[in-house]
């Protein structure tokens, strides 16, 4: 009976988390459906409670405790800027988790002799065996690379760890670590009391996961990410079948769908294959023009007077943020001038490309921070055939995103990346600091075209100081 | 074998649900998805009861509670910063 009611209690979290993720197709409805999923995981931890008659010993409450108060200090505490940051260490954490409840499990299982183990082992039910064995070390793999990778990639979106070059015969030795990995499986599934080759495996996989990350590029963040959202997911629901537990399973197979799609639509948007982002480097660079070449004596550096006068006359003008913006705060400015140019009459819309942040999606939330509806946010393919009919597009610090070099040069390093097509509009406005290349390490012809003013300036500075010139003007 | 099976079945029909709801998702709230999915898949949480509830010996009990402390830190984080990021995009006029 008590474990017929965990059972249900799995179903109903189940179903109760997909809706909660289905709820995430409309802003509208997606507050109350991230309940939804809140419940689900309140519905199965009771119902775990009473399948296995947990009645609290204290050191479950301690750990309940604890972890609640870290998460919620975490979830409260956390910029919108850092975002990625935070969504990186929960990544890094659910790994954790799974591999040392496989871990728990393992050492557990092999003392009861009543356990699932002993009884297959006795009963020489070979099939049992090998499923909670290759799970247990597929957790160990799985779960140890998503740790270590996600605390990698927390430090260099923190800062701390920068991006040291590629070592040589680095897939050579992934490739070993995963021989060896392969080895200590085997030594699991022949000696089942040998619990030093699990932590053997999570030890290895640590390694690899500080190995695969710290190579990656920051401008490939968003690609890390999600694809360790993905195998935190994946770790998850390997646990599933150590512990033959189906709500592990559905939730684990849901998150790592979740996170792959994210993968394919970053490197999408990157024009890069996956295994380019984990083990290429950038094209070699310099096959293109110099900077000197590019910018020499066309580059037009305005002033925010003039830039007011250009804006005066505009029926439509589309902002495009990258990440310059993010770093300088400036979101909470740009709104205000959304707001001037609006209470003029002027269109005012936003347009996103899906790299402009640090992880998928991350340039909307910052604007929504900022209070900016998000029916003026647009995305790439809807806003791009609208430029042309757009008088003024503002570029806030952003760059290889914008640049024309992408369409037009097919030997360029960004040549088939998808870019946001500003150069079609009347005026291009770039507020940069200086004309220093993005991640892509290539001059921007955009900057030097005829219709483009640059006001170099911090973004947040030059937003402000904008916004007091069209107010005077 | 046959519980394999099933339980095999259950995980790709799983993925198979995943897909066609996540693609729905729109790129704005991309980022909610993934703090809200970080949130959901600290359900090994279940697994971590019980493992600290019913294991009898320290190294387990240890394990557990650890797993039990990082498990919630998914769990309470994931949930709270996504309600934090959705309600900002409710919040208009």
């Amino acid at each position: 009976m008590a474990i017929a009611v965990m059972n249900l209690s799995y179903l109903i979290a189940s179903i109760l988390f997909i809706f909660g993720l289905k709820g995430l197709a409309k802003p509208r409805t997606a507050v109350r459906s991230n309940q939804l999923g809140a419940l689900g995981m309140l519905i199965a931890v009771v119902g775990t409670l009473i399948g296995n008659q947990i009645i609290g010993p204290q050191w479950i409450i301690l750990g309940l405790v604890i972890g609640g108060a870290v998460g919620a200090l975490m979830a409260q505490r956390v910029q919108m800027t850092d975002m990625p940051q935070m969504v990186a260490l929960l990544n890094g954490f659910g790994g954790l988790a799974s591999l040392l409840v496989a871990g728990a499990e393992l050492t557990h299982e092999w003392q009861k002799p009543d356990g699932v183990l002993q009884t297959a082992l006795n009963a020489g039910n070979v099939p049992i065996w090998v499923q909670f064995m290759i799970a247990t070390a597929a957790t160990a793999l799985i779960g140890g690379v998503t740790f270590t990778g996600s605390v990698v990639a927390f430090g260099k979106l923190q800062g701390i760890i920068s991006d040291p070059p590629r070592l040589p015969g680095q897939q050579i030795i992934n490739g070993v670590l995963l021989l060896v990995v392969l080895g200590l499986t085997g030594v699991l599934l022949v000696d089942p009391a040998a619990i030093w080759a699990y932590w053997a495996i999570v030890a290895i996989a640590s390694v690899l996961g500080v190995l695969l990350v710290l190579g990656i590029g920051g401008a490939d963040m968003p690609v890390v990410i999600a694809l360790l959202n993905s195998y935190s997911g994946l770790a998850a629901a390997a646990t599933g079948f150590v512990l033959n537990n189906v709500a592990l399973i559905i939730t684990g197979a849901l998150v790592g769908a979740s996170g792959v799609i994210l993968t394919m639509i970053m490197c999408k948007a990157m024009n890069r294959s996956l295994t380019n982002v984990l083990f290429g480097v950038w094209v070699a660079k310099g096959a293109g023009q110099s900077a000197d070449d590019v910018y020499s004596g066309k580059v037009k550096a305005s002033s925010p007077d003039e830039l007011a006068l250009l804006l005066d006359g505009a029926q439509r003008v589309v902002i495009v943020p990258g990440f310059g913006m993010a770093v300088a705060q400036a979101q909470h400015a740009v709104r205000e001038l959304a707001q001037v140019l609006e209470a003029r009459g002027t269109q005012v819309e936003f347009a996103i490309h899906p790299v402009a942040g640090r992880m998928p999606g991350h340039m909307n939330v910052l604007l929504a921070e900022a209070d900016i509806p998000y029916e003026k946010v647009k995305e790439m393919d809807e806003i791009n055939p609208t430029f042309e009919q757009t008088d003024v597009a503002i570029v806030i610090g952003a760059n290889d995103v914008v640049n024309p070099e992408a369409r037009t040069n097919p030997s360029s390093p960004i040549a088939g990346m998808p870019i946001l097509d500003v150069h079609l509009a009347r005026s291009v406005v770039v507020v940069k600091r200086s004309l220093s290349p993005g991640f892509a390490g290539i001059p921007n012809p955009l900057f030097a075209a005829d219709n483009t003013l640059m006001l170099f300036a911090d973004a947040k500075k030059g937003m402000l100081d904008l916004v007091a010139a069209i107010k005077e003007n | 074998m046959e519980t394999l099976l099933i339980f095999l079945t259950i995980f790709v029909l799983a993925i198979f649900v995943g897909v066609e709801i996540i693609t729905k998702v729109p790129p704005t709230l991309h980022t909610p998805l993934m703090s809200g999915s970080n949130a959901i898949s600290g359900i090994t949480l279940v697994g971590a009861l019980v493992a600290a509830g019913t294991g009898s010996d320290l190294v387990t009990i240890i394990l557990g509670v650890l797993s039990i402390i990082f498990a919630t830190i998914n769990v309470v984080g994931g949930f709270l910063v996504t309600n934090r990021m959705l309600s900002m995009f409710r919040r208009k006029d």
